[in-house]
């Protein structure tokens, strides 16, 4: 049996060590992994959890990232919970393995601190390798802060193995700005977050011997489109037990999660809507900017990044007048990948607002308050205007001539 | 809010510090946010640490911040890293060094015009005292609870303790001599 860990009320943990709490306290059977900054004391603390006796685990040490990956895939078909952790680089070697994972249906988690991702080289947080997972099939859920990662971690094992959904999960926080920031967090004890995860139910598991069964199938034109038509069906279907999930989740700590987030958007006329600790900051900006020049300005996160939350979005924004969607990843030739996904969504609403996109934050960029009211000012422009005054794409807080993209055609 | 910057050198336990008083303030009922900024850290590079403080959930995660207290636990950075920035009419500075305090001033034009505000605490001679070596983090923390009043020594020194409690006994009663020091001799 493994040691019990007295924990206070009130811990002051960032986010790597909120992730790898959750991680013991799931008692996750299998961590293999490759160490990757800013993710690396996640695992490093489930090491220490297990060398210590905290976990009935096994640590497994590999010579990549793809070899991570693939040992969980191939824990995870044997039968066990399973969990590591990547970033960055990490994440890219891994990506032809996440694909493997979902489509052979095996629940695992891994907890990502979101990286730039090179060249050139850079350590600090931004959204690129969050977004290369965004077509692997895995739900991808997004904390804003060290609390978040904790409890959505503890969700992600109860998500990803419930029968009706048995699909792989990511749990994501800004790297540093969450990662290593530490601040108050309110765990659970060991006996009540375990009894919320609940005892890890194998299903065709590869180690019982008595049923032989085959992961990892070749379907050509045959079978393959089939296949794949029920994986993102059953990912869209998924959404229904992440809300059963997160409400179970509310009952136990109070703590209420939705797969879209709304901030002040009861009378809101602009918004913002964004990903990470800038749903955080953009709330800040908007308080005060609601005190200081009454703009009825709210905030929007996908809090569920994985299923799109299509429906979701359409409803929290069936009210504005403009919208900025702030993509914090290079789009390289396109419009940023949350931008479009926002635009598809309110382009099939009665009301569709005015929507503008930032690129900001790249590499770590610090995304101040004043930034986002300025960006708030501009959405109030734009809705006073009644058109997009500026370039549709435009870039927050880069240095040298300013950058934008596209005009509003108008006849 | 209280804001707090930490000029350091990595390596100095700056962002050790950070996290200490944001575990000894937690459990007084506040809000803490300790994080820090430094690259691909090697020892003895500049970086800097930061504290946020408040009643209420800290939810700003900008980087950019106009301290209250600005502590610099490396006596060189008081010259060469621009540690009056973004600051305030009311911003106090705790500069390890030992120099007197008017020598200090003397040789940094930014500190003419605010010698009301700055205290000055030799805290790596402290640690290198009490500790044996030059870890200037803790005796930092016991010079800002003079300056600032946050806490009485005797209520800091014990949750300092608990804070340390995965440390020696002997190292833990190296620091609380350390903060003890620099408690009663910063000024």
């Amino acid at each position: 049996m493994a040691e019990k860990m007295q924990l206070n009320e009130v811990e002051v943990w960032d986010g790597n060590l909120a992730a790898a709490q959750a991680l013991r306290q799931a008692q996750v059977d299998v961590v293999a992994a490759y160490p990757i900054t800013p993710s690396t004391p996640i695992v490093e603390n489930y090491g220490y959890f297990v060398a210590n006796g905290y976990v009935d685990g096994e640590y497994v040490m590999v010579e990549s990232e793809h070899a991570a990956m693939s040992a969980c895939v191939g824990a995870a078909a044997a039968g066990g919970r399973v969990a590591t952790a990547t970033s960055s680089q990490g994440f890219m070697l891994m990506i032809e393995v996440l694909y493997q994972a979902s489509g052979m249906r095996v629940p695992l988690v891994l907890t990502v601190a979101n990286r730039a991702v090179a060249s050139p080289l850079n350590v600090r947080g931004d959204h690129g390798d969050m977004y290369a997972g965004r077509d692997s099939g895995w739900v991808q859920m997004d904390a804003f802060n060290a609390q978040e990662a904790y409890d959505l971690t503890l969700c992600a094992f109860k998500i990803g193995e419930d029968m009706r959904v048995r699909l792989p999960v990511m749990v994501h926080q800004d790297g540093f700005l969450t990662s290593h920031t530490a601040q108050n967090v309110h765990p659970l004890q060991d006996d009540e977050a375990y009894k919320f995860v609940g005892d890890y139910k194998p299903y065709e598991e590869m180690l019982d011997f008595s049923k032989p069964v085959t992961y990892g199938a070749q379907t050509e034109e045959d079978w393959h489109f089939e296949h794949k038509a029920r994986q993102h069906k059953a990912l869209f279907d998924s959404a229904a037990v992440i809300d059963e999930v997160f409400e179970e989740f509310k009952k136990l700590t109070g703590r209420e999660y939705k797969r879209v987030e709304s901030y002040m958007m009861e009378d809101a006329e602009v918004a913002i809507v964004a990903l990470g600790t800038t749903v955080e900051t953009a709330r800040v900006a908007a308080e005060e900017l609601r005190k200081e020049e009454g703009i009825k300005a709210g905030v929007v996160a996908p809090r569920v990044f994985r299923p799109f939350p299509f429906n979701e979005i359409r409803d929290a924004l069936a009210n504005v007048k403009a919208v900025a969607v702030l993509d914090r990843s290079a789009p390289m030739g396109a419009m940023g990948a949350l931008f479009n996904e926002i635009s598809a969504a309110m382009y099939t609403t009665p009301n569709r607002p005015l929507i503008t996109n930032f690129i900001y934050g790249l590499g770590g960029r610090d995304f101040p308050v004043s930034e986002a009211k300025r960006i708030f000012k501009e959405q109030k422009a734009h809705a006073d205007a009644g058109y997009i005054t500026t370039p549709i794409q435009q870039f927050s807080g880069v240095r040298g001539p300013k950058l934008g993209f596209f005009e509003t055609k108008r006849s | 809010m209280i804001e707090i910057r930490w000029h350091s050198r990595a390596g100095q336990g700056a962002v050790t510090g950070a996290k200490g008083l944001g575990d000894v303030v937690a459990r007084t009922g506040k809000e803490v946010q300790a994080f820090a900024l430094y690259g691909s850290a090697k020892r003895g590079a500049a970086m800097r640490a930061y504290n946020r403080i408040d009643d209420k959930p800290i939810i700003n995660h900008e980087k950019f911040m106009r301290p209250d207290y600005v502590l610099v636990i490396d006596p060189a950075l008081a010259f060469t890293d621009n540690i009056t920035e973004n600051d305030k009419p009311t911003t106090k500075y705790i500069i390890t060094t030992h120099l007197s305090k008017d020598e200090l001033i003397a040789q940094i034009p930014e500190l003419q015009d605010k010698k009301d505000r700055v205290y000055v605490v030799d805290a790596i001679g402290i640690s290198m005292d009490t500790i044996g070596r030059s870890i200037p983090n803790t005796p930092m923390l016991g010079a800002l609870m003079k300056v600032s009043g946050m806490f009485d020594l005797d209520f800091f020194l014990e949750s300092m303790k608990r804070v340390l409690s995965k440390f020696p006994q002997k190292i833990i009663d190296a620091n609380m001599e350390a903060i003890k020091r620099a408690y009663n001799e910063v000024y």
